[in-house]
């Protein structure tokens, strides 16, 4: 199939994702803080309210334990739902219907239940906006039995991904950064999927694997640019998935290249660095010719000061340093 | 109300009354591992409501579910079998006694975290509303839900969006073992969705024909947009908050003075509908000991069905944590 293509940002991409969706499915709900306001969530929710109205496209009091539940309720009552949070800081109200609620609820009564839901956090990070309005909780979720995790980094999965959450039958917990959503891209005009669980290798390379997701990825290929100048050649592998996290890739990528750089957005302590290093030790231990580096934020609060800001969120040239370090 | 109606109201409760005393008398036996929290006296509740919903309605339903279960229309074996924990259960033996469904009557699950079912009863009740069917959700939760902020999230929305929903509060006094006067500075119940501009009752819980009305005139005025609407029912369970009697755990645990016990069951919900059925010469008693004995041979089938299930297969443990559909 050929596909019709048009450059557009990120936040766009989804936009365009809810606007298909919704007009192509008669049981989609998206629901959530802030659809109708021009600012919350960026413009990823433009005109969905005066294309489709109030009654498909719902805009919440600040409740996200009731409001999450009502997405739950919607997905078992047979709508698909998606439920934004516009901060995923916010979102930890509403930790029991997602983590009590949604991610067992197939497994609880033995099978068989459709939970149509995709839960949409927004990493809002950086600008001086401190601890709460900040953090990449991504690998809480992560930790859950039930739950599928997605974090798209580019246009085109944003828009892939989306589709595929919703029409997925789990629940599932779609994360994007704001710090993406101005990134361009062509992304075809259709409706097409982004296959939950699969990563991608973006680049091919002999001498390290890079594996990183989400804004994070787009600097290990800014820092694997740089690094081919210099006769380095990185493989940069995209998770896309968190979780199911797609082993075969990871450790088809590392036995070839011996080292394994991980570049996560997140704290470090039991973490998804932790858990992708783990896989690694316990199946491709023999293949390393360096130990495993673990490249994530600092274990401590993001903080507000720009200047502190520059020293605890990392950038290309923290990767570019480290696989200089790991291949010395 | 018609004769027929109450003969199956006394059906219905007894039927869950003898489910809930046969279990009780199986967890003493040590036959019966999952924690069963036990809705003896609270019958009324259950048959009251579930009574005025047709099957395609919805039920929500807390820890204490059995009742509601089985007045929904639930299969008595294969809740029998789930509270066994075996693989012909409702839940297949994933969910034990606090888990429990059954979707082809409308009864959408149960769970036990306090109040977290409340909003996914709004959920479906939103879903109704979004395809403008003729249908209502109702949630059912204690008292010691309206210690949970997530209920009066709840009340809010609903009451913002008008949506087919019937609040069900069991009040039985008690919040596992808090005193509501221990919980709350104001012990009516119904009065927190008041604010909210919903229409809210409070009534006789162990009155099903009250109950009944109630939630008859409660479905109608959902299904006109003047919904939600709040029921508080004033019950008491005549059980321990978990097992037939508070004193499975150790010695002594019933922390409630006897003489509210005593009292309460004088006001029995069971019996009351068994004298009014007498006394309104709706059956004599001949004709009810030939139902009652129906209904504790149709308990022991449960019973034997459970038993003599097979086991759930260790090799299927992680079946169920995605739907593969």
């Amino acid at each position: 199939m050929s596909l019709t293509k048009n450059k557009i940002s990120y936040s766009l991409a989804i936009n365009q994702a809810l606007i298909q969706l919704i007009k192509s499915d008669g049981s989609i709900v998206l629901l959530g803080q802030g659809v109708k306001s021009p600012w919350y969530v960026g413009n990823t929710s433009r005109d969905l309210v005066k294309r489709f109205g109030e009654k498909r496209v719902i805009d919440t009091p600040v409740s996200e334990n009731a409001v999450t539940g009502i997405g739950l309720g919607l997905a078992l009552a047979g709508s698909r739902a998606v439920v934004v949070h516009p901060r995923m800081d916010f979102m930890l109200y509403a930790m029991d219907p997602i983590i009590n609620q949604a991610a067992n609820w197939n497994y609880m009564y033995g099978g068989g239940i459709k939970v149509p839901l995709v839960i949409w956090g927004i990493i809002n990070r950086g600008g001086e906006q401190g601890a709460q309005h900040s953090q990449a909780l991504y690998g809480i979720f992560s930790h859950i039995p039930g739950l599928k995790v997605v974090m798209p980094s580019n246009p085109y999965d944003a828009k892939g991904l989306m589709i595929s959450a919703v029409y997925d039958n789990n629940p599932v917990i779609f994360i994007d950064d704001r710090w993406l959503y101005n990134l361009e891209q062509e992304v075809p005009e259709e409706i097409y999927r982004v296959p939950i669980g699969k990563a991608e290798i973006k680049r091919e390379g002999k001498d390290i694997t890079i594996v990183s997701a989400s804004y994070m990825l787009n600097e290990s290929l800014k820092a694997s640019d740089e690094l081919n100048k210099k006769g380095i050649y990185p493989e940069v592998i995209d998770l896309k998935t968190i979780k199911p996290l797609d082993a075969d890739l990871i450790l088809k990528s590392v036995k070839k290249t011996g080292r394994l750089l991980i570049a996560d957005a997140s704290w470090k302590s039991f973490g998804v660095s932790s858990e992708i290093s783990a896989l690694v030790s316990e199946n491709a231990l023999s293949s390393l010719k360096a130990p495993v580096k673990r490249l994530c934020l600092y274990d401590a609060p993001a903080p507000a000061s720009s200047q502190l800001e520059k020293a605890y969120y990392l950038t290309k040239d923290d990767i570019i340093r480290e696989v200089k370090n790991i291949l010395k | 109300m018609k004769k027929s109606d109450l003969i199956k109201f006394y059906k219905q409760m007894l039927l869950i009354r003898r489910f809930e005393e046969k279990t009780g008398e199986l967890i003493l036996k040590g036959e019966i591992k999952t924690p069963c929290h036990l809705c003896i006296g609270q019958e009324a509740v259950a048959v009251g409501v579930c009574s005025a919903l047709d099957k395609q309605d919805y039920v929500f339903s807390n820890h204490r579910g059995h009742g509601h279960y089985l007045a929904k229309g639930g299969d008595i074996k294969k809740l029998m079998a789930e509270i066994f924990c075996k693989e012909t259960g409702c839940s297949y033996g994933r969910g034990g006694s606090m888990h429990i469904i059954a979707r082809e009557q409308g009864f959408m699950g149960s769970a036990p975290i306090v109040a977290g079912t409340v909003s996914l009863a709004l959920g479906a009740a939103l879903a109704l509303k979004i395809k403008m069917e003729k249908r209502v959700s109702v949630s059912f939760f204690g008292d010691g839900a309206t210690g949970e902020g997530v209920l009066y999230e709840s009340l809010n929305f609903s009451a913002l969006k008008k949506l087919p929903l019937i609040f069900v509060c069991e009040n039985n006094l008690y919040s596992t073992h808090l005193p509501i006067r221990e919980c709350r500075p104001d012990i009516g119940i119904f009065k927190i969705a008041q604010p909210f501009g919903i229409k809210a009752f409070q009534i006789d819980g162990n009155d099903v024909l009250k109950i009944y009305e109630t939630a008859k005139k409660a479905k109608k005025m959902c299904l006109v947009s003047k919904g939600p609407v709040f029921i508080e029912c004033l019950t008491y369970r005549q059980s321990g908050h978990v097992g037939p009697n508070d004193r499975i755990q150790s010695e002594n645990k019933d922390i409630r003075p006897k003489r509210e016990v005593e009292a309460w069951k004088k006001k029995d919900p069971v019996k009351r509908i068994r004298n009014l059925i007498i006394d309104k010469k709706v059956l004599e008693s001949q004709k009810l000991e030939k139902i009652e004995k129906e209904i504790e041979k149709e308990v022991e089938e449960a019973y034997k069905f459970a038993k003599s299930s097979p086991i759930c297969k260790k090799e299927e443990i992680n079946k169920y944590v995605f739907n593969q559909e």
